[in-house]
C-alpha cells in the first residue's frame, strides 16, 4: 500500500516517456485516452493513499536507504493527510482538465498530454515529499511543464509575453530556493525536513537560519503569487490554454502556500517557533495585502481570464492568512478553503473557456450580451460568483469561516472584515462580468480599455456552434464539488485532525526516524453566528457592488465622479502591472529584501 | 578570509539580477539568468568544501581519506541540468517572441495593456 | 531603465545582496564543513556499492529519485521546445537557399575538422559513460559530449546533418524517450525485485567496470536521454534560422 506514494509520481512520468516513444504509432484519440487513463490511475492511487494514511504519517524511503546514525542519507516521502489530500485534489483536477480538452482542444498530441502528465507528477511529488531538495526538484518539474503549457499559443504575442514573464520570475524564485537550501544545509547538514527540524531545535536561531528562511519562503511565495511577487500570474493565467488554467488556478498557486506551511511546521518551527509572534504578523499582513490588492484589480479588469487570475491572487492571499496564523485551526481552515475554492475557480475558468470556444472572445465589453445563448454556462458562472462571495453554507463559506475563527482566536479580530471585503470585490467582479456577458445588463463598452484579446487562433477546433458535453460537464462537476464540500458535515473534523498531524513537529520527526507517534483526533467547531453574518454581508456587499457597477451611472447621483475617483486611485497600481519583466524583477528583489530585513530585525 | 566564496556568490546574485532588470535584449537577459545560476553553484559548492580535503573519488586514494562533501556536488549536478533546460525553454520562447514582435527588447514586448 | 525601476532595483539589491552576504558571514567559514551527511556518504560509497565515485553513487543511488525528477525536467523541456517551436501557419518550411548559402561559406578545414572529431568524441563518450561510477563523469557528461560531436559537424559546415535529426524517422527522439523511460523503469525494477522503488537490485560487484549495481545502466539511460534531448533542442533552434515566413 505504501508503494502507492512513489507510484503516484513514477507512473505518470513513465507514461509520459512512453507516450513520446510511441508517438508515431498513436493516433490522437489514443494518446488522449491513454493520458486520461494514467491520470485516473494516479488519482485513484492518491485517494487510496489518503485513505491508507488516515491519521498517521506514512514514510517511504527511496532505494531502501534508511537513516544511518541519525542522518537521513536517502530521500523520503513523508505522507500525511494534508499532503495526500492535496495530491488527490490535484490529480482529480488533472483528470477533469484532461477530459475538458478531449478532441476539441487544438493541441499537438502527444506533447500536450505529456506536459500535463509531468505537470501532475511534479505537483503530486511536491505534496508528498519530505526532503527539501526533492521538493525543489518537483517544484522545478512543475514549473518547467507549466512554462511550456502557458506559452503554448505561440502565435499570440500575449501568450509569449505571459510565458516569458512567468518563466523568468519563477526561475529567479527557483534560484533563491537553491540559495536557501545551500544555506540551511550548511547550517544543519540536512536536506531531510525532519532531520533539519531536529537540528534546528538544538542549533538555535542565528543569521544563517533567518536568511535561509527568507529565501526559501520567498521562493515559495513567488510561486504562490503573493504581493509583491504576483505580477507574473495575471499575465500567465490569462493566456494559457483553458485546461491549463484550471490546474494553475486550482492547484499550482496553492502549492506554494502548502510549501510554506510544510517548511515551517516540519523544519523552521524548531528554531523560530518561539518567535512565531513575529513571523505571524508578517505572513498575515502579506496575505491581507494580497487579498485586497487582488480584489481591487479584479474589479478593473475587462478580460475575463485576467479577472479570474486576480481573483486567484486574492484567494491565495487568504490562504496565506490561514497558514500564516501558524496554528492548527488556521491550517484546517485553509485545507478546506483550498479545496472548495480551487473547485470554484476551476469551474469559472472552464466557463470562460466555453465562452472562448463558442464566441471566440474573452473581453466583457466585446462579449456584451452575446452570452445569451449559453444559459447553462451562465448559471454555473453566476453560481461560482456567489460561492466566491462565501454564500453559506457551501464549501468556500465553510473554509473561510474556519479561517476567520482561527484568526479571531489568534487575536486578529480585523481579519474577517477585511477578508469579507476582498471576497466581495472578487465576487462583484465575477458577477458583473457574468451579468454583462450573459444577461446583457449594464452599458456596453465604456469604462475599461479594450484589451487586445486577439485570439488569432482559437484554442479549440471545430464545433463552435455548440457547447460539447466534454467541456460543460467538468465545469458543472467542479461547481457541484464546491457546493458539496460545504454540505459534507464530517469535513471540518477531518480537516482539523489532518491539521493537527501537519503542525505536529515532534511527531513528524519521530515518524520519519522510526517510531510511530499517536495523535488524538481533533474536532473543529461549527461556524458561529457571526460567520454566517459575515457570509451574508459579503454576499450582500458583492451584489450591491455589482449593481452599482452596472447601473450606478443611472441610479446613484455622483456615481460618475466616485467611480472616476476610484479609477484614479487605482491607476498607479494598474501601471505597476506593466507586463515588463524588468519591473517585475525589481519588485521581486525589493520584496525579498524587505521580507528579509523585517525578519532579521524582528528575530535577532 | 574564510567567507570570500560566499561573498562571491552574493555578488554574482546581485550582478545577475541587476542585469535582468536593466536588460534591453532578451538573450542578454537569459545570460544574466545564467550568472545568477552561477551564484547558486558557487554557494552550494563552497558550503561543502573541507579544508585540505580531496575529491570524493576513491579510485586512487584510500577510502578513509578526508574528502569534500559529495552530496553538494550531486546537488550542483542536478542544478546544472535543471537550469540548462530552463534556458532552452526560455530561448525557444524568445525565438518565437522575436518572430511575433520583431524585436528582442523585453520592454517593447507588452501587448496586454496600454 | 526607468528611474522608478532603477530606484526600486537598487534598494532591493542592496537589501538582498547585503542580506545574503551578512547571513553567510555568520555561517561556518569556507572549508569548515562539519555535517555528517557528506562524511557518511563518502565513507559508505565503496562498501555499499563498490563504486569509487561517491558523487555518482549519491546521484544515482542514495538520491536517485532526485535524478529521476531531473531527468524528466530535461525531458519536459525538450517536449516544451518541440511544442513551442512547432510549425505555425504562417511558415512555409525550410529555406533551402539559405542553407546552401550557409554551407558554401564554411571553410573546408572546419568541415573536415568537424568530421574528424566525431570518432574520438564518440570514443570519449563511451568511456565517460561507462566509467561513471568509478571516475568523474557519467551519463550527463557523456551525453553532452556526444551532443557536441554532432554539433561540431554542423557548425563546421554540414548543417544539414542537424536538420535531418528533426525528422521523426531519425532515432533521436526515440533515443531520448527511451532514455527517460529506461531510467524510470530502473526504478520500477527496484520495486519489482526488492519491493522498494529505486532500490539497487543488481549485485554490486567487486571492482572494475561492472560495479555499482544498476549505476552503469542508469548512466547509459541518462547518456541516451541527455544526448538525444539536447540534439533535439539544438536542431529545433537551428531549424528556426532557416524557416521561411510567408509574408
Amino acid at each position: 500500500m505504501r508503494q502507492l506514494a512513489p507510484l503516484a509520481v513514477a507512473v505518470p512520468l513513465l507514461g509520459a516517456a512512453l507516450l513520446v516513444f510511441f508517438h508515431t504509432l498513436l493516433p490522437r484519440i489514443a494518446a488522449e485516452l491513454l493520458a486520461l487513463g494514467i491520470a485516473i490511475a494516479a488519482c485513484v492511487m492518491t485517494v487510496l493513499l489518503l485513505v491508507h494514511v488516515g491519521h498517521g504519517l506514512t514514510v517511504y524511503w527511496f532505494g531502501g536507504w534508511h537513516p544511518r546514525q541519525g542522518v537521513a542519507i536517502g530521500i523520503d516521502f513523508a505522507v500525511s493527510a494534508v499532503g495526500a489530500g492535496l495530491a488527490a485534489f490535484v490529480s482529480l483536477l488533472m483528470v477533469l482538465a484532461l477530459v475538458y480538452g478531449i478532441h476539441y482542444l487544438d493541441v499537438r498530441h502527444p506533447y500536450y498530454q505529456v506536459l500535463m502528465l509531468t505537470f501532475m507528477a511534479g505537483m503530486v511529488g511536491f505534496c508528498l515529499s519530505g526532503d527539501l531538495f526533492n521538493m525543489f526538484v518537483m517544484f522545478e518539474l512543475m514549473s518547467v511543464s507549466a512554462v511550456a503549457l502557458v506559452g503554448y499559443k505561440v502565435s499570440e504575442g500575449a501568450a509569449l509575453e505571459g510565458g516569458l514573464n512567468f518563466a523568468v520570475i519563477n526561475t529567479i524564485g527557483a534560484f533563491l530556493f537553491l540559495l536557501g537550501i545551500a544555506l540551511i544545509y550548511a547550517h544543519t547538514g540536512a536536506l531531510n525536513l525532519a532531520q533539519m527540524g531536529a537540528s534546528l531545535r538544538h542549533g538555535g536561531d542565528d543569521r544563517v537560519v533567518v536568511v535561509a528562511f527568507t529565501l526559501i519562503i520567498g521562493a515559495l511565495l513567488i510561486k504562490a503569487a503573493i504581493v509583491p511577487f504576483h505580477f507574473w500570474l495575471a499575465d500567465a493565467y490569462a493566456v494559457a490554454l483553458t485546461p491549463v488554467c484550471l490546474l494553475l488556478a486550482g492547484a499550482m498557486s496553492e502549492l506554494g502556500i502548502y510549501g510554506v506551511g510544510q517548511v515551517w511546521f516540519t523544519a523552521f518551527q524548531g528554531a523560530l517557533g518561539s518567535h512565531a509572534h513575529v513571523v505571524r504578523p508578517i505572513l498575515v499582513g502579506a496575505g491581507l495585502l494580497t487579498a485586497l490588492w487582488g480584489g481591487a484589480m479584479a474589479l478593473t479588469e475587462d478580460h475575463i481570464k485576467r479577472l479570474l487570475a486576480f481573483v486567484t491572487i486574492s484567494f491565495v492571499g487568504v490562504f496565506l492568512i490561514g497558514v500564516g496564523l501558524l496554528s492548527e485551526a488556521g491550517v484546517a481552515g485553509t485545507s478546506v478553503y483550498v479545496v472548495a475554492d480551487g473547485l470554484v475557480k476551476a469551474s469559472l475558468f472552464a466557463c470562460a473557456g466555453i465562452l472562448q470556444h463558442r464566441l471566440g472572445k474573452v473581453g466583457q465589453h466585446r462579449l456584451h450580451g452575446r452570452g445569451g445563448g449559453l444559459p447553462a454556462t451562465g448559471i454555473v458562472f453566476a453560481a461560482g460568483g456567489l460561492l466566491i462571495a462565501s454564500l453559506p453554507p457551501f464549501g468556500p463559506f465553510l473554509g473561510k469561516a474556519m479561517i476567520d475563527d482561527a484568526a479571531i482566536k489568534a487575536g486578529y479580530w480585523f481579519v474577517p472584515a477585511l477578508v469579507a471585503v476582498a471576497s466581495a470585490l472578487c465576487a462583484a467582479a465575477v458577477l458583473r462580468a457574468g451579468a454583462r456577458v450573459f444577461l446583457g445588463w449594464g452599458d456596453a463598452g465604456s469604462d475599461a480599455p479594450d484589451l487586445a484579446d486577439e485570439d488569432t487562433e482559437p484554442e479549440t477546433r471545430a464545433g463552435h456552434d455548440r457547447t460539447p458535453a466534454i467541456m460543460f460537464v467538468p465545469a458543472l462537476a467542479l461547481l457541484a464539488g464546491a457546493l458539496a464540500t460545504g454540505v459534507w458535515s464530517g469535513l471540518p473534523d477531518l480537516a482539523a485532525t489532518a491539521a493537527r498531524r501537519f503542525t505536529d513537529f515532534g511527531g513528524y520527526h519521530a515518524a520519519v526516524f522510526g517510531t510511530a507517534h499517536h495523535l488524538g483526533s481533533a474536532t473543529s467547531s461549527a461556524p458561529e453566528w457571526f460567520d454566517y453574518a459575515y457570509g451574508a454581508a459579503t454576499v450582500g456587499l458583492a451584489v450591491a457592488l455589482t449593481g452599482l457597477n452596472l447601473w450606478g451611472v443611472r441610479v446613484v447621483p455622483g456615481w460618475r465622479r466616485a467611480s472616476a475617483a476610484a479609477a484614479f486611485a487605482i491607476a498607479p497600481i494598474r501601471t505597476l502591472h506593466s507586463g515588463r519583466v524588468g519591473d517585475y524583477t525589481a519588485a521581486l528583489t525589493l520584496g525579498i529584501g524587505v521580507l528579509g530585513a523585517l525578519l532579521a530585525v524582528s528575530l535577532l | 578570509m574564510s567567507v570570500y566564496p560566499y561573498l562571491v556568490a552574493a555578488w554574482l546574485l546581485g550582478v545577475g539580477l541587476y542585469g535582468v532588470m536593466s536588460s534591453r535584449n532578451y538573450i542578454h537577459l537569459i545570460i544574466c539568468l545564467t550568472v545568477v545560476q552561477a551564484s547558486t553553484y558557487v554557494l552550494l559548492l563552497s558550503v561543502g568544501y573541507v579544508s585540505h580535503g580531496k575529491a570524493p573519488i576513491f579510485a586512487d586514494i584510500p577510502t578513509s581519506s578526508v574528502t569534500v562533501d559529495p552530496v553538494v556536488q550531486a546537488l550542483t549536478l542536478t542544478d546544472v541540468v535543471v537550469e540548462a533546460t530552463v534556458v532552452a525553454l526560455l530561448l525557444a520562447l524568445v525565438v518565437q517572441a522575436n518572430k511575433r514582435f520583431k524585436t528582442v527588447d523585453p520592454n517593447a514586448m507588452t501587448r496586454m495593456r496600454d | 531603465m526607468s528611474r522608478g525601476r532603477l530606484a526600486i532595483a537598487l534598494i532591493g539589491l542592496v537589501l538582498l545582496v547585503g542580506g545574503l552576504a551578512w547571513g553567510t558571514a555568520g555561517s561556518y567559514g569556507f572549508g569548515h564543513y562539519h555535517a555528517l551527511y557528506g562524511r557518511i556518504v563518502a565513507r559508505d560509497s565503496v562498501p555499499d556499492r563498490s563504486a569509487t565515485n561517491a558523487v555518482s553513487v549519491t546521484t544515482f543511488d542514495y538520491r536517485g529519485f532526485d535524478t529521476l525528477g531531473e531527468e524528466f525536467i530535461l525531458f519536459v523541456s525538450v517536449a516544451g521546445v518541440i511544442v513551442l517551436l512547432r510549425r505555425m501557419r504562417g511558415e512555409s518550411g525550410r529555406d533551402e537557399s539559405l542553407l546552401a548559402e550557409e554551407d558554401r561559406r564554411a571553410s573546408e578545414s572546419s568541415r573536415w575538422l568537424g568530421l574528424a572529431l566525431v570518432g574520438p568524441l564518440l570514443v570519449l563518450t563511451v568511456y565517460i559513460v561507462a566509467h561513471g561510477q568509478l571516475t568523474p563523469g557519467g551519463g550527463f557528461q557523456g551525453g553532452v559530449i556526444l551532443m557536441s560531436a554532432v554539433a561540431f559537424v554542423a557548425v563546421g559546415g554540414e548543417s544539414v546533418v542537424l536538420l535531418r535529426l528533426r525528422r521523426a524517422s531519425s532515432g533521436v527522439e526515440l533515443a531520448e524517450s527511451a532514455g527517460a523511460a529506461g531510467f524510470a523503469m530502473i526504478g520500477f525494477g527496484g520495486l519489482v525485485a526488492t519491493g522498494t522503488f529505486f532500490e539497487n537490485f543488481i549485485a554490486k560487484g567487486t571492482s572494475g567496470l561492472l560495479t555499482g549495481g544498476f549505476i552503469p545502466l542508469a548512466n547509459i539511460a541518462v547518456g541516451l536521454e541527455v544526448a538525444g534531448g539536447l540534439l533535439v533542442v539544438i536542431s529545433e533552434l537551428f531549424d528556426q534560422r532557416f524557416t521561411r515566413e510567408r509574408s
